[in-house]
């Protein structure tokens, strides 16, 4: 049988290569940023351009509080990151569940919007222009930030039941980086929502 | 030393039965659904996409039929707008992607040395998904009109541009069908890119470093990036396209102030880089096998990296290159002109690689090769023509005529689907162990190139003629008869080389010579395991130290490596 040495004295050294999580996420992001990109064109290349009202300024409030619950999310998950990696899984549960608790009045507060948007001003998604993208690009940020919720529930649960440890930690960093993303892309729809478009 | 090396050439230490698996039929079947291996994937994608091929192919030759003379009642004016969107979106979302996606599948793990790709669950899940769409659109053919509310097909064009996919203008379910299609088949583009991009940087085997990654995987690695910022503003639009259609949302209503440029823009923010989705895996079968043909290692390595990498970025700037006539500023019309003509630097210096690639190297004219040249020259004059077409001002005249489904049918079968056969003779050995028939193959490949010249050269003058496309006929007196005419003869000359091909594919599955593990004398490592290839790939993981780990075995005195 023909058979070549395969051994490359040079090569003994370590071989590391990135991880495939955090590559894989990286991707992923790429990938939602350019559907993002996509539904804040659309909002503001129609802005003003409603036939008839509302228009953003009659209907919008700014959601300052709520705002601010999911931006400090952010910071609350890399404290978690950090207690992980230290190996100090009560302070990971209480950081995680805090970020899930932020996550949830964000939404909470997003629920409040709509409901006040549809009682009060009669804006549903087929009223005008504006109805059309607003729902549609902050209800697809709120479908990202429940689809964080719900995995990072997974990962309290898993964690309550004893089921997390240490070597977890990249898991964990790279859902964190998901979250990451997640809040990114609320400040650019906050400023494009409220900011630019009132 | 025998658990320090692993068999080249003749010798392979794991003989691999030919069938895989043994049992009753339905374990079989079993076996094959429940797969995350991903060469029976990327088998099931290519499997998959022949059949479409065949379906789509068929289309075609109905729209032909229908266009062979004036005043031809083959087809209804209904039916006709169905079959040429049936036909775009089979080509372009069931048969270009799946197919390249499968090979991609097959072999991006086996030339970078692992064992799958990274996430072998997504990996099915991206197939299954991808194979529901095409289901899911053909579905919208049974029953006739309103029979399981399901009318019968899209009639909307593969770029269903606003407002005619809207309620108003497209009532009933077909448009649903084409759209929750495109939808989910995009989803399954863009696991499989991740999974792609993911498998390429994370799974090396020792000793890949980013230049020795083999030129295939990078293509396919920058192929992905495309699909990630291509494809999802296209599932983008899907969703707002149902928002409209079932919400009552208005982003594409005109009668509610929604614009139709805007979908025309999005559209072709897909619709550029997905011509380019489609070609690098092209190229990249170019660049595997024409070095292989001309025993020399490919010319220019880095600039053939950094040329890829270039056109797809270029081509995310281009897409309004499709819209001249839809009325942009002096601005717009000047900008995507240049950005478009700018393309033609990063695919020159690829071409003068592969020419220089075959410069001076002991040409082997196997079918594979065949096609790689045919390719080679196709690919120029499409080139050629896609620069006319850039020029905004020629545009207004040569805009939605047959001159432009001359161009993009030149880069789209003339190079495409060429090196897609290219690369079927080239990797058929490896996936199933036999070799394909030569002889058939000749006859294959002469047939298709005469036919491909006949029907796509032929075109271009009913076009500069002012030959409207999708029209579903034509008056006689406007000098287009005859030109019609021989295209159709054209079409069905390819038809019968494509029929060739199939038969040869599965009289060789049971006829064909056995092929051995690297019947072409070739370098990179999938032709360092056995054909079929066993399960785990490599019985020990491979390590490499130069672009041409197989060179460096077969040739010791002068190995690649020494040069790095
Ligand atoms: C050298 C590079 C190329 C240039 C300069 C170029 C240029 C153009 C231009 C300007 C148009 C618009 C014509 C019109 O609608 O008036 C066009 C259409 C088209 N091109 Fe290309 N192209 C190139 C390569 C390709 C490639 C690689 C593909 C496919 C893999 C392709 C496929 C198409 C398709 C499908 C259309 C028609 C789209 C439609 O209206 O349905 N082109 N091309
Ligand atoms: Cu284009």
């Amino acid at each position: 049988m023909a058979t070549v040495p395969l051994q490359h004295d040079q090569h003994d050294a370590e071989w590391t290569l990135p991880s495939r999580g955090t590559v894989a996420m990286a991707a992923l992001i790429t990938a939602e940023s350019s559907i993002f990109t996509i539904f804040v064109v659309a909002y503001l290349y129609y802005l003003g351009r409603d036939v008839h009202g509302p228009t953003p300024k009659d209907a919008l409030e700014v959601p300052w509080f709520y705002s601010i619950c999911l931006i400090s999310s952010s910071f609350f998950i890399v404290l978690a990151e950090r207690a992980i990696e230290h190996g100090k899984i009560a302070a990971f549960r209480l950081w995680w569940a805090i970020t899930i608790l932020l996550g949830i009045i964000f939404l909470y507060g997003t629920g409040v919007e709509w409901h006040s948007l549809i009682v009060d001003h009669h804006l549903t998604i087929a009223t005008n222009l504006f109805g059309t993208t607003y729902y549609s690009l902050v209800g697809l940020h709120a479908s990202h930030v429940v689809v964080g919720l719900v995995m990072m529930l997974f990962v309290l649960v898993f964690s309550l039941m004893g089921a997390v440890h240490p070597h977890h930690a990249y898991r964990v960093k790279t859902l964190a980086l998901y979250w990451h993303f997640v809040d990114a892309v609320w400040i650019v729809v906050f400023t494009v929502v409220y900011v630019v478009g009132r | 030393m025998a658990d320090q090396s692993y068999p080249v050439g003749q010798g392979v230490e794991v003989t691999v039965e030919r069938s895989p698996a043994r049992g009753t039929w339905l374990e079989v079947v079993h076996d094959w659904i429940t797969t995350v291996d991903h060469k029976k994937l990327g088998i099931m994608y290519i499997a998959y996409a022949l059949v479409f091929l065949l379906v789509a192919g068929f289309e075609a030759m109905l729209i032909r039929i229908q266009l062979i003379k004036p005043h031809n009642d083959f087809l209804s004016p209904y039916t006709f707008n169905r079959m040429f969107t049936m036909h775009g979106t089979t080509m372009v979302f069931l048969v270009g992607m799946p197919i390249l996606f499968g090979f991609g599948n097959y072999l991006v793990p086996l030339m970078i040395g692992a064992r799958d790709m990274a996430f072998p669950r997504l990996n099915a899940f991206s197939f299954w998904i991808s194979s529901f769409a095409g289901l899911l659109l053909y579905y919208s053919f049974i029953g006739g009109v309103g029979l399981s509310g399901t009318g019968s097909a899209p009639d909307i064009a593969w770029f269903a541009y606003a407002p005619l996919t809207e309620k108003a203008f497209s009532p009933g379910h077909t448009t649903d069908y084409w759209a929750i299609a495109i939808l989910a088949n995009g989803i399954g583009s863009i696991g499989t890119a991740i999974n792609i991009i993911a498998t390429v940087f994370c799974m090396r085997c020792k000793g890949m470093t980013l230049s020795r990654i083999p030129l295939l995987p990078w293509l396919y690695a920058t192929m992905s990036f495309l699909v990630l910022v291509a494809v999802s503003p296209l599932t983008a639009c899907q969703a707002m396209l149902l928002l409209d259609r079932y919400l009552g949302a208005h982003f594409f209503d005109t009668q509610a102030g929604g614009s139709a440029i805007l979908w025309a823009h999005f559209f072709w923010i897909f619709g550029h880089p997905e011509v380019y989705v489609l070609v690098l895996p092209a190229f990249a079968f170019a660049n595997e096998i024409i070095p292989v043909f001309s025993r020399k290692a490919i010319f220019g390595y880095p600039a053939m990296v950094a040329a890829s990498v270039g056109i797809g970025f270029i081509s995310l700037g281009v897409w309004a290159h499709h819209m001249f006539t839809i009325g942009m500023t002096s601005f717009g019309n000047a900008f995507f002109t240049l950005s478009t003509m700018l393309v033609s630097i990063p695919t020159g210096i690829k071409t003068f690689n592969w020419l220089a690639t075959i410069w001076g190297g002991k040409i082997r004219f196997e079918t594979p090769m065949l096609f790689s040249i045919a390719f080679l020259f196709q690919w120029v004059i499409a080139g050629l023509t896609g620069i006319m077409l850039s020029v905004s001002a020629w545009n207004w005249q040569l805009h939605n005529s047959y001159f432009v489904v001359a161009h993009f049918h030149y880069v789209l079968v003339g190079a495409i689907v060429f090196m897609i056969f290219a690369a079927i003779y080239y990797w058929y050995p490896k996936i199933t162990g036999r070799m394909l028939d030569e002889t058939l193959g000749n006859w294959h490949f002469w047939l298709m190139v005469i036919g491909f010249h006949v029907t796509f050269d032929v075109m271009h003058f009913p076009g500069l003629l002012g030959m409207p496309r999708q029209i579903y006929t034509y008056e006689p007196d406007r000098g287009w008869n005859t030109l019609n005419f021989i295209v159709s003869i054209g079409g069905f000359i390819q038809a019968i080389a494509i029929l060739i091909f199939v038969y040869n594919m599965v009289h060789s599955y049971f006829r064909g010579d056995d092929a051995g593990p690297d019947p072409w004398d070739a370098w990179t490592l999938e032709w360092a395991t056995a054909s079929p290839p066993p399960v785990y790939n490599f019985a020990i993981e491979p390590e490499v130290a130069s672009r041409r780990p197989l060179w460096d075995r077969k040739h010791p005195e002068d190995p690649d490596s020494a040069f790095e």
